[in-house]
This record gives C-alpha cells, structure tokens and sequence, in this order.
C-alpha cells in the first residue's frame, strides 16, 4: 500500500470520524456535558492525534475481524465436517507443507506491516512537541493534580481535587446513590483550562509514586514519575470547545481511583479572560503567607 | 560413592510409596511431587478466585459497597500473585513432574530430592505471602507488578512480599533445572530431540526461560528491599535513582514470564488435538522452531509494557515492531493446530473440548495483543480494562483452559479410573459461557474509558460492569464441578484402559504404561522405533 493511498483513506475515514465527532458533539451539548464516551468502544475525540488514533484503532480492529472470520471460520468448517460421528477418516498423509508454513509466515508479516505503518506515523506527530503555545506543568500528587501554567499565564498555580459530591458518595456505605451525584468520580473542585485551537504542552512528573494522566478524548495519556518530567501535547480543534473528562490511569495508592481529570477548553478569548481573572486572584491572595511545600514533607 | 552409601542407613528402594504422611513429605517420586503440585495449584486457584470473587462483587455496581478501597486494592496484588504464581506455575510444574518421565520413557526426574524441595518450599512461600493479610498495614496493595515508590510505602507487608517472591523464584529455578536436566539426560535411547513430544519440547524451552528471568526478579527485589531498608536509591529519584529502572528490570523479567505461562500450554494443545483429531500434528518440527522463536522474542519486547512512561522515539518503535512480530510464530502455530483438525477426524471428549475452545479465546487475546503493540492506539489502551481483558484472554481460556485439558486429557492414566464425562462436559460449558461474560465486556469498560484497578467507578460503566460480574460469580461457581470431577475420579470409577482414549489416536510412550502406571515409571528404557 503506498504512502498516498493511505493518506487518502485515512482522509475518507477522518471525514467519518469528524461526522460521528459532530453527532456526539450535539448530543453532548444537549446535556451540557462533551463526555464523549458511547459505552463500548473508543471515541474519536476532539483533537487531529485522537481522531487518528481512532481511525488506526478501527483499522486494526477490522483487520482482525477479517483474519477472525479467515481463521475461526476454517476452525469451525472442520468442527462441522471433520467429525468422527459423521464417519470422517482422517487423512493421515497431511503432516506437513514447506509452501503453506511459508505462505502463512508471510501473509502476517505483511498485514504488520500495513498496520505498522500509519502506526508509525502517528508516533511521529504525537512525539513531536517544538512550537507549543502553552505549556503547563502538572503534578500528581496522592491523591490530586497540581496544575502550574506557564507562558503566558505564569503564575497561575493550584490543585485540582475530586468534587465534593463525588467524595461524600464514594464513601464506604455513604448511603448516596452514585447516579444522583452529577458526574459522579469524574468532576473536580477546580478543573484545568485550556485554550481551543492552542497547542498545549504538559510537562508531567510527581511528588509522591506514578500517577498517569489521562483524558481519552484529546487521545493523550502520559505516567507523571517522580524525578522525571514527560510530555505530550494536545490541539483542541476550535469549536470543540467543552469539559473533557478522564482520571489517573497508573495505581497509585489507596484514592487510586478517585483522582479526575477535568479539562475545560474555552475559545482563546475566554481563556484570556479566565487567566486575567486569575492572575487578579493570584495577586489579591499575594498577602497570604503561603503554606510550606508539600514535596517537603512526601520525599523526607 | 559406594561406600558413602553403604555405611548410610540404607533406605529401601521406595518400590512402594511410603504410608501417611511421610510419603508427601519425603516424597522423591516423580508422580506424588506432580500430585502434590497439581493439589497445591488446585487450592490457590480457588484462593485467588475466591478474592477475584471479592473485586467483582465491589464491582457490582458503582459506589463503595464492600469493602475499603486498600482492601480492594490489596485484592487485586494478591490475587495476580496467587494466581500466577500459585495456580498457572505450580500446575505447569506438576503436569511437567507427572508427565516428562513418562512422555520420554524415563523412570523418574533426574533431580528428585531436589524436586521435593522445590515442591515444599511452596507452601512456606503461600503461607508467607498469604499471612500478610493479618499484619499491621495488611497485605500488598501496589499491583503485583511492584512499582516503587508505591510499594515502598507498605506497612510490615513488604519484607514478607520479597522473601515469598524470593521462595517462589527459588522453587521454580530449581523445577526448571530438574526438567531441562532430566530431558537432556533421560530420553529412552532413540528419542531425539526432535521426536520428543511437544508438551516436553515447550516445558524445555520454558525452563530455559525461567532460568534466565527468575534471577532478574530476585535482583530487582532484593533492590526494593535494600532501597526501603538499607537506604540504596536505586529506584528513588530523591537519591538519584531511578522509577523508571524498576520497571524496565521487572518487564524483562515479567514478559518473559507471560510465555513461562502460556508456552506449556501450547504444548498441551499440541498433544491433544491430534489425538482427537486421530491425525498426526501438523507440521510438528515448525511447532519447535515457533516456540523457540517466541521464547527468544519475548526477551526483547518488554518495552511495550511501558510505553506511556516516556520513552524515546527510537525505543517506541523498536519495541512496537519486535512485539508485533510475537504474532508471526505464535500465528504460525493458530495455522498449525487448524490444518491438523483440518481433514482429521473429530470427537468431541472433555480434553478436546476445551483445546478447542483454547483455540478460539486464545487467538481472541492474541488480537487484542496486535492492536495492544500498536504505540498510538496503546496510549487510549494502557492501563484501561481492555487490558485486564487482554491479558484475562490469554490466561483464563488460554493458559488455564489448557490446564485443564491436560487434567481431562491425563486424570485417567494417573489414577486409573475414568472421571464422569457428562459431569466434565457441563464444567466445560458452563465454564465457556461464563468467561466469555466475564471478560468479553471487559474489553467494551477498556475501549469506553474505565481504567484498571479502580474499587468504583463512573456510573456510565455500570451495565457492563454488572454483566462482567454476574459472569465471573458463573465462572466462579462452575469450577466447583471440575472440583468434584477430579475427586470423584481420584476415589474411584469405571477402570480404565492403558490406552484411556483408545477410541482416538493417542500417541507417546506415557499410553503404553498402564493406568495407573507403575510406582517407577520406566525401569527399564523402552525401545524407540
């Protein structure tokens, strides 16, 4: 399969995911919320690195299904035909075959290598983080995220921790039904905000043991690890605009499970306002002796 | 020698077992230690599903209903352990201990008080890892892979994690060098290496990895323990160590341990469905060089365990094609077991039943392994329940599925009586239906979003969630059966032939011994043609 043939295709299929994109999108806005999550399968979401990967992962997924059908189907064509209750003898003289062990070698090596491909190519553009437009620097903690923005929002600084709501509910026999609680595990006191149309680069590490941060709609999912910083980069397509949801992904303790990750895209001018807002804030709170660093206390 | 011995209190020459007790303990018989083994694995399957039982029920429906999330937690670590290393390992040893002697016409393992030892070192490392549950801080909580700094945070746990690692490593270097000695040193004159059955050929090369890995475990844990104990910063980045080193020392021990689990099983497969298809296994020689090829593999993808801790573009891509090239040989061998069914002539009794239904589930993990490998599409994956599906796939129908096929295949040569055939086939049955709910909407949580490892959850995971639990109490339950099938047949029942499934087309020396075979196998080396 050429390179061109297969951007066309993945051209065709982006058009596809853009569609299904818009659809879930609508329905989203109906109930205020862009949780994007259809309850069986992966989303395309709402940056370009997401909707690829969603197009390789219904690539392969076929694919599968094809060698699925190929190979179960001769299982089950032997089940049905070759049966000793049927009077079939079996035909001792099949041992082995030079050609078919070599044709069967080869057919997989190549349906690899088509999957390989655009595999490789999206490892490229999600690796690649030069000219980001806005760097944030996220820290896991047990058991909340630290946001700290850079650029031009330096100086904006806090943490973002499950709601209260959720964390009345999740209690042990709290008696609250979780299906009361509005986003129930996935809503935080303080979600982070970000820009639409603004590639924005993380800068993850912890204070404490791995943590991974996660929101499956931008297609991005990095371990935050104490004593290295990792990266990744997301571009939410401009009018995409909404509160994205996700959680830590790497077991970290006992609140493993009840550490959101809430991100608000606004457009880029609701996101001036917001860090003017802030940086008011910031200055205002400036008279507040701060409290002593946490890090100091984890890492003794 | 001779004379060393002589002046011993000379023990007679155990033509007979042993009475009481002092058979399973002194035990140097190649078939009680696979008893022992296979009984061993048989309980901790049932304590490890016993806390798999636990982390459904907590996930029932969403909210806290049960228990506490560190007790939820300490679940999971226990049960991956038990499981993996008291059920999957230990029953693989015992079908090795019951079955290398007889399949190469050998009178017993080459190494058997060695082979005892390894056997009882592990109840003393179970009870070890076990009575962690009752110490002060509770048993292990930071997943069975053992990441630092989480698990260094443990309470009184944490030594006893390490020396029960330590014990279990122990145990199975010595059970591999026992096979690897044995098979090299007690084939019956004739038998090369390559008319060997399948089952010793996967046990070989299993040894062989076990051999190489199991030290890297140790060292990678006795790290842990000088890091928490003797203030080493290995793996602490406040000291100048490195997390991330933790991870790539235990994954190289870690993939390699995957195929420990699954190259046996591979083996069984390959001895039942010719037997049932009553044609030879196709292209057996391709088998070997495919399982040789797959064990030198799993040496160098461990990288894609991985991939969401930051790596650079180079190691992504080296590691996400060496991982999908694992699917060429282990594809070759799904072609293999199909061509042998494949113009053959088919019944359908308890052993092959499940290799069958191996067959399927198995190829099922394989593909969600392939879309696993893949570098973009492991960033949605990693970490999700599509994994925990994955890797369920690979070892629920497929490493223990063939455990128990070889249980159904071999259960009348060792005891001598046929088992209840219906009751078996309504284990099997319920038992497929029941991890295919189990597991199946698993990989649905995964691909929705639900990571792994979590005690409660969003509530738009509650219907699957609640299907994967009402599946796994089935399955749970259904094991039961094969319980009462193995006792019933070890108290009594129809006699059965030498032969066992002489309807069929068995093939190996362990059908030309009587069933029960003798106390020692093989006493004199049977002539191969």
């Amino acid at each position: 399969m050429s390179l061109t043939g297969m951007n066309v295709e993945h051209a065709g299929r982006r058009g596809l995911a853009l569609g299904a994109a818009l659809l879930s999108g609508l329905t989203a806005a109906g109930a205020a919320v862009a949780n994007t999550s259809n309850g069986y399968n992966l989303m395309p979401g709402v940056t370009d690195i997401s909707r690829d990967i969603y197009a390789l992962h219904m690539e392969v997924f076929w694919i599968c299904v094809g060698i699925a059908v190929v190979v179960f189907g001769a299982m089950i064509y032997s089940l049905i035909n070759f049966r000793h209750s049927q009077g079939a003898v079996a035909d001792t003289s099949m041992r082995h075959s030079t050609k078919v062990e070599i044709i069967w070698t080869i057919i997989p090596v190549i349906i690899l290598v088509v999957m390989a491909i655009p595999a490789a190519e999206i490892i490229l553009k999600m690796e690649d983080t030069r000219d980001s437009e806005l760097s944030i620097r996220v820290t896991g903690y047990q058991w909340k995220w630290q946001y700290q923005y850079m650029d031009a929002a330096e100086g904006i600084n806090f943490f973002s921790t499950l709601s209260q709501d959720s964390n009345f509910a999740r209690q042990l026999h709290s008696g609250i039904d979780p299906r009361t609680v509005p986003n129930y595990l996935l809503d935080v006191d303080k979600p982070m905000v970000v820009p639409s149309g603004t590639k924005v680069r993380l800068l993850l590490t912890s204070q404490d043991v791995i943590h991974a941060w996660w929101v499956p709609d931008f297609g991005a999912k990095r371990s935050a690890i104490p004593g290295f910083v990792n990266e990744l980069w997301f571009k939410v397509t401009p009018g995409k605009e909404g509160i994205y949801r996700g959680q830590c992904v790497a077991l970290c303790g006992r609140d493993h499970g009840f550490m959101p990750v809430v991100v608000d895209v606004r457009t880029p001018e609701e996101f001036k306002k917001w860090v003017e807002a802030q940086k008011t804030a910031v200055k205002q709170a400036a008279a507040i002796p701060p409290e002593p660093p946490r890090s100091a206390q984890l890492l003794n | 020698m001779a004379q060393a011995t002589d002046t011993l209190p000379h023990d007679d020459h155990h033509d007979q077992p042993d009475t009481g007790i002092k058979r399973w303990l002194f035990a140097t018989n190649h078939k009680d230690i696979g008893t022992m083994y296979l009984v061993f694995s048989l309980i901790m399957f049932f304590v490890g599903g016993a806390m798999a039982m636990v982390i459904r029920a907590e996930l029932f429906k969403p909210g806290l209903q049960l228990v506490d999330p560190m007790f939820f937690n300490q679940m999971t670590t226990l049960h991956a352990l038990v499981m993996i290393f008291g059920a999957v390992m230990p029953a693989f040893v015992g079908l090795a201990n019951w079955m290398i002697p007889l399949q190469i016409g050998a009178p017993d393992m080459a190494l058997p008080r060695m082979n005892n030892f390894s056997f009882w070192i592990l109840p003393f490392a179970f009870t070890l890892l076990l009575s962690t549950l009752l110490v002060p801080g509770g048993a292990p909580a930071g997943g069975w892979t053992l990441y630092p700094p989480l698990v260094l945070q443990g309470g009184d746990y944490f030594p006893m994690v390490i020396f029960a690692i330590h014990l279990m490593g122990i145990s199975s270097i010595m059970g591999a060098i026992n096979v690897i000695v044995t098979i090299m040193n007690m084939r019956a004159p004739g038998m090369d290496l390559l008319r060997m059955p399948l089952f010793c050929w996967s046990w070989l090369i299993t040894a062989y990895l076990l051999i190489a890995v199991m030290p890297v475990l140790a060292g990678a844990v006795t790290m842990l323990l000088t890091d928490h104990f003797f203030k080493t910063s290995f793996f602490n980045a406040a000291g100048g160590g490195d997390p991330v080193m933790f991870e790539h020392i235990f994954w190289f021990f870690g993939h390699p341990e995957v195929y420990i689990m699954i190259l046996p099983a591979f083996g069984i497969i390959s001895e039942i469905l010719p037997t049932f298809s009553r044609k030879p296994l196709f292209g057996a020689v391709s088998m070997v060089y495919a399982t040789a090829s797959i064990a030198f593999l799993s040496f160098i993808v461990w990288g894609h365990h991985m991939f969401v801790d930051g790596m650079p573009l180079a190691a992504q891509m080296f590691f996400m094609m060496s991982t999908m090239l694992i699917a060429v040989p282990t594809g070759v061998k799904v072609f293999n077991w199909t061509a042998t069914m494949w113009r053959g002539s088919l019944s359908f009794e308890p052993p092959m039943l499940f290799a069958i239904a191996f067959l399927f589930m198995f190829s099922i993990g394989g593909f969600s392994g392939v879309m696993l490998a893949l570098v973009p599409a492991d960033f949605q994956y990693q970490n999700t329940y599509f994994v925990v599906a994955h890797f369920h796939y690979v070892l629920v129908p497929g490493a223990i599925f063939a455990i128990m096929a070889a249980v159904y295949y071999w259960l009348p040569k060792w005891t001598g009586h046929m088992y209840n055939l219906t009751l078996a086939k309504t284990h099997f049955w319920l038992s497929t239906i029941f991890v295919n709910v189990l597991f199946f909407p698993q990989h649905f949580l995964g691909l929705a979003g639900m990571p792994r490892r979590v005690p409660d959850y969003a509530v738009q995971f509650s219907d699957w969630n609640m299907v994967s639990s009402i599946g796994a109490f089935g399955f749970g339950l259904s094991q039961v059966l094969f319980a009462i099938v193995v006792i019933q047949c070890i108290r009594g029942g129809q006699k059965a032939s030498s032969v066992v499934w002489g309807d069929a087309l068995p093939t190996g020396l362990e059908w030309t011994l009587s069933s029960p075979p003798p106390y020692h196998s093989f006493i004199t080396a049977p002539e191969i043609k």
